[in-house]
């Protein structure tokens, strides 16, 4: 049975908002349940935005995620601020490349992986969130390649399908942190 | 027959919902958060022929409802709590003039300007008056984006059916929250000939007045007297609501909206600790389920009630007078835009236990 719950979290502007999307349209193309709920507080304009996505296979109850099984963050105050919010044995993956993190906690996985850096050689920014959610899907299992790959298809306009491959590729790098 | 699911925020559910029912005139100023109500809104109407201005108040956006709904075209208004009490003098106005309409409240935490994120603290506004006068509105409180597209155009059904208002009342996170919805070939359009509207003689010998002014005191008692047959009626018939487990719950919850979406979780948890629990989900939440709660209260197994709402405790009221004593209700709130975990109420649902106090 699946019942998963993200919180991505970073900069406005990083694109926190639409990898918390792609994550949810893919566990949609899965057939699973699936919420998506975004900060829409005043925090937003110039500071933090973090998303909540739900994945089950029951009815999801709330959207709002208190307890995380994956936290993604891209900057330091997000790490800070949702490290307290993981589950024990819980998974804190950060963008190595943009900030340097020392988890307070021992009961957590903690990966720090160079994402920025990967979408840099990939010659993409927006492949950097992407990639975290290579290394958080095959870390869980809870998306698996191939039907994260069909969802991209399936919801990008036939002109942005250009695109995929890059996407695959910063998925496929990493993924290879998530070991 | 349903198409393949979509994923969809809940606001641009509510105004697709609307669009689907034959809305064609949407009225609406901005306010977090349901902005994208409007947004949605400003984007179709104006590729399908509809009407869309965004008025220069809150004030302005509901009398144009009430100009459209006069002239019997269904129309819409939108917004957020504080947004919701300007409107309430054009709410009560549509109400003595019979007029059918919909607003939606995406419920944020006051009072005042209060905060941005979900309540559910306009409970007392929308099914006790809010405007003047003795009045009431269909209030309908979905708990799914799904439900939000169901019940939206089912409130255009309910609203024609009977000339009145019917409001959405959501709150923050379901007009916030992506979920699936999975949306109809067609639509169940109930098709209501409104005799009534003033659209001009037409070669008719007599020309409609839509009015909420009754200056002769018996006039007016007569219409408030007509419009109590009509609400009794209501009451009686279209009081929606989901039970479950109330069988063998030795506590039974009462929560709506988002709130019961948590409930849900709970009744499942409790059950792998071997404690029975039941809920009554109010749908409408006018009419209110009283009879349906009433009776569940006489069931020897309901030992209490928890009533669970992101408020100091509005709705407990109603649950309250449906008991009548016959149980004790008990109440857990969160507010300020904070949602109870599933933790808090399972933890409430043990000290009711423990306390012997059920």
């Amino acid at each position: 049975m699946v019942d998963f719950s993200v919180i991505l979290a970073g900069f406005g502007g990083q694109g926190i908002l639409s990898a918390g999307k792609m994550l949810a349209e893919a566990a949609l193309y899965d057939d699973h349940e699936v919420s998506w709920f975004p900060s829409y507080g005043p925090e937003m304009r110039g500071g933090t935005a973090n998303c909540s996505v739900v994945i089950s296979d029951e009815p999801i109850g709330s959207p709002v995620v208190n307890y995380a099984d994956v936290v993604v963050c891209l900057n330091q105050p997000s790490a800070e601020k949702f490290e307290s919010y993981l589950k024990p044995g819980a998974i804190l993956i950060i963008d190595s490349s943009l900030f340097s993190y020392e988890p307070t906690r021992d009961d957590i996985k903690y990966i720090p992986m160079p994402a920025s850096e990967i979408a840099t050689e990939l010659g993409n920014m927006a492949f950097a969130t992407i990639s975290m959610i290579g290394c958080l899907a095959t870390a869980t299992g809870c998306i698996k390649r191939d039907t994260f790959e069909s969802a991209l298809y399936e919801i990008l306009p036939e002109r942005r399908h250009k695109f995929i491959p890059g996407n695959m590729a910063a998925f496929d790098k990493g993924a290879e942190y998530a070991q | 027959m349903a198409q393949k699911r979509v994923l969809m925020k809940g606001n641009e559910v509510i105004a697709e919902a609307a669009i689907r029912a034959g809305c064609r005139n949407y009225f609406g100023y901005p306010i977090t958060p349901q902005t994208e109500v409007m947004h949605y809104m400003a984007k179709k109407m104006v590729q399908i022929g509809g009407n869309f201005v965004q008025a220069e108040s809150e004030v302005s956006a509901i009398n144009m409802v009430y100009g459209a709904a006069a002239a019997g075209a269904r129309a819409m208004t939108s917004s957020s709590s504080p947004g919701i009490s300007l409107k309430q003098e054009g709410i009560s106005y549509i109400a003595g003039a019979e007029l059918p309409a919909v607003v939606v409240n995406i419920v944020r935490a006051g009072p005042g300007l209060g905060g941005i994120l979900p309540a559910q603290s306009d409970y007392f506004q929308a099914v006790k008056g809010g405007g003047h006068g003795d009045y009431r509105n269909i209030v309908i409180a979905p708990a799914s984006v799904q439900e939000l597209y169901e019940m939206t155009v089912e409130a255009f059904n309910l609203a024609d059916k009977y000339r009145m208002l019917a409001m959405i009342m959501g709150d923050g996170t379901l007009g916030q929250m992506m979920e699936p919805v999975a949306f109809r070939d067609e639509e169940p359009i109930e098709k209501i000939e409104k005799p009534w509207a003033a659209v001009g003689r037409g070669g008719r010998d007599f020309h409609n007045t839509v009015t909420s002014i009754y200056i002769d005191p018996d006039d007016l008692e007569a219409k408030n007297k007509e419009l109590s047959e009509k609400y009794a009626y209501i009451q009686e018939n279209e009081v929606r609501y989901e039970e479950i487990g109330t069988d063998d719950a030795e506590v039974v919850l009462v929560a709506y909206s988002t709130c019961s979406r948590i409930c849900k979780n709970v009744i499942k948890q409790a059950a792998e600790m071997g404690i029975k629990v039941g809920m009554i989900r109010p749908i409408t939440l006018w009419p209110f389920p009283s009879k349906i709660i009433s009776e569940v209260a006489d069931k020897p197994n309901v030992k209490a009630f928890l009533d669970v709402e992101l408020s100091q405790g509005q709705m407990v009221e109603d649950v309250r007078l449906a008991v009548l004593g016959k149980k004790p209700v008990h109440f857990y709130g969160r507010n300020g835009g904070n949602l109870p975990t599933q933790k808090e109420i399972l933890d409430e649902i043990i000290k009711i236990r423990e306390g012997g106090n059920v």
